[in-house]
């Protein structure tokens, strides 16, 4: 009995030991994603920081002079933001109706062995390396593009002709990125809507698409939302796709200008810049990074509303 | 009363079929971009496969192109990578799932797991840059690529194991606790065991990530194509991994800058069927995880 008493002690005691190291071993790890999300943080604003002390953060924000290698080099990214923001928006209003109303398709009017073929598809889509896309972007879309372009300025002499290469084709390109996290998405969110709402309006006597777009469309709301937001996300840090399809210049972003993105400036000038040059390159990351804080930021009150929706019914 | 019935019925018809119209078009344009990029690519890429291609280094001697080192750097990475962010994510997702009790802690693990998972690969490439190849003074090597993207394809596992861990019933927690089995032993016999398939999938989901990566590694893995040397003892190896090494994508991007495009789809074709092999094995699992529930 004594003895007995005694081994369980024991191996209480030595397990109560283990117990609390696997505790803290799993604590550790969970806060791995802290310290590298911190320390990401600080070392984007260690390194983005020192050009704009020696630049100026009026010149480099709202300059528009990208001239790096000059002389008396000019350091304004002016045209580089405007050209990511008005490129993801154009891809956003051009891959959304497409992928929301692809995910009503998928959720909603395909037969089902129809979209038992295409979702998996989908989700291949979504699968692909980015560097396909803009080999295929370079490819195929350029060449269609550049034919666009000679039959609409034909008759300009003032236009810079691209081959091709412009924010219309780095756009488009985009909008194919975003459409499988859209589709995705919209068409879980889609298929979350309780059922009875469907049955209701049906039973109310609204037809089949008046069901979709008045009721289940608006049920889905947050899901959507939160597709869109994350579509953005996508577009706004893409960089391989369009690197070579952008065409690279500094310029205002019009569809048939060749163009720079916050992404590709980074990664095609990362390779030979050096001093200031380097310095500024990290700055565009830094405002890169700037913008996706935001959008997380806006994700997790888009969130956090969708669950207080689900909570409340 | 039938005709005010008609009427109706006539005006809604029309936007209806407009409705459904849209519907299917754009479907269809969504059908046909993927059946158009994979077809391009089948058609254009498989020309270039050979077994020389796909066993061989580039030569410039011989003016030849070959993707075996490539494929070995991907490997390295894919293996340093999950070695790292494996046992991490996991543990990562048994505290949320098993230790914590809600709070600020949680909150802020969650976020920061959220935020990681929305932040650019080119973001994560300059971080690996300055922190990994400059600060820590890995240079350009496959070791600075793999803790780079180890960081990237965190949220994946974590993510992809708390989602398993909470499908285990509750049940299977109590009936092992109530039998006298410390937290530890039932996380190590009942939840890992019962979680491996979701477990195995968020670590294929991620190899497929590793294996389309390419804006994270530029700048920190570097562009090598060589096979690593063997040594006398084997110790060349092991030397690879602080040497640069590309991946496919890499080397795809190279050889599309340089105009190379034959062997841009090559690469791309197999890049396709990696991907392709990667999606069947994920179905396959879920299927085994849904039937063996």
């Amino acid at each position: 009995m004594r003895e007995k008493r005694f081994s369980i002690i024991g191996s209480y005691q030595s397990k109560n030991k283990v117990e609390k190291v696997a505790k803290i071993i799993f604590i550790i790890c969970a806060l791995f994603a802290v310290v590298a999300v911190f320390s990401i943080s600080i070392y984007m604003i260690i390194s983005g920081t020192p050009a704009v002390y020696k630049v100026g953060l009026k010149e480099i924000l709202f300059g528009t002079v990208w001239q790096p290698t000059a002389e008396e080099p000019r350091f304004g990214i002016l045209y580089v933001i405007l050209t990511s923001i008005i490129g993801t928006t154009l891809a956003i209003l051009i891959g959304m109706p497409i992928g929301v109303l692809t995910a009503v398709f998928l959720a909603e009017t395909a037969q089902k062995r129809l979209a038992s073929i295409v979702k998996p598809a989908v989700e291949l889509l979504a699968g692909i390396p980015s560097v396909v896309y803009g080999l295929l972007g370079i490819l195929v879309l350029n060449p269609i593009i550049y034919k666009l372009e000679i039959a609409i300025f034909q008759d300009d002499p003032k236009h810079h002709f691209t081959g091709g290469s412009n924010l219309l084709s780095a756009v488009l390109v985009l909008a194919i990125m975003i459409l499988p996290t859209v589709i995705n998405i919209s068409e879980a969110s889609l298929k979350a809507v309780p059922k009875h709402y469907k049955q209701a309006s049906l039973a109310l006597g609204a037809t089949h698409m008046q069901t979709i777009f008045k009721i289940l469309l608006p049920a889905a709301k947050s899901g959507i939302v939160t597709a869109i937001v994350l579509g953005v996300g996508r577009a706004i840090g893409e960089a391989m796709a369009i690197s070579l399809v952008a065409g690279n210049g500094a310029n205002i972003p019009f569809l048939f200008n060749s163009v720079r993105f916050l992404t590709t400036a980074v990664v095609t000038e990362m390779s030979y810049a050096a001093d200031i040059h380097k310095d500024v390159l990290f700055t565009i990351g830094l405002v890169l990074f700037a913008f996706i804080i935001m959008i997380n930021l806006i994700l997790s009150k888009v969130m956090k509303g969708g669950y207080r929706d689900a909570d409340s019914e | 009363m039938p005709t005010v019935n008609s009427i109706y019925d006539k005006r809604v018809r029309l936007l209806d079929s407009f409705a459904h119209g849209m519907i299917y078009l754009c479907a269809s344009v969504s059908i046909l971009l993927l059946a158009g990029i994979v077809g391009y690519v089948g058609y254009h890429g498989i020309s270039s496969i050979s077994w020389s291609f796909l066993t061989t280094v580039p030569s410039a001697i011989k003016g030849t192109f070959g993707i075996a080192g490539n494929i070995i750097n991907t490997l390295y990475i894919i293996i340093i990578t999950l070695g790292i962010c494996v046992p991490f994510g996991i543990g990562s997702a048994i505290y949320l799932n098993e230790y914590a009790k809600p709070g600020k802690l949680v909150r802020l693990i969650e976020f920061t797991t959220e935020t990681l998972s929305g932040i650019p690969s080119i973001i994560f490439g300059l971080f690996g840059y300055v922190f990994f190849g400059q600060t820590l003074r890995f240079g350009y090597s496959i070791l600075t690529g793999a803790l780079t993207l180890s960081i990237m394809v965190l949220p994946l596992i974590t993510r992809n194991t708390q989602e398993a861990l909470k499908a285990v019933p509750s049940s299977y927690r109590s009936g092992a606790l109530g039998m006298g089995a410390t937290k530890w032993y039932m996380i190590r016999t009942i939840l890992l065991p019962s979680a491996m398939p979701g477990i195995i999938t968020g670590i294929i989901l991620s190899i497929g990530r590793i294996v389309g990566e390419s804006a994270a590694l530029l700048f920190t893995a570097g562009s090598g194509y060589l096979l690593p040397k063997f040594g006398e003892y084997g110790e060349g190896l092991l030397k690879k991994v602080i040497q640069p090494g590309g991946t496919l994508t890499i080397q795809l991007y190279l050889s599309m800058e340089k105009g190379e495009y034959e062997n841009a789809f090559g690469i791309a074709f197999v890049l396709l069927m990696i991907v392709f092999g990667i999606n069947l094995l994920t179905k396959y699992l879920s299927h085994k995880f849904d039937v063996s529930r």
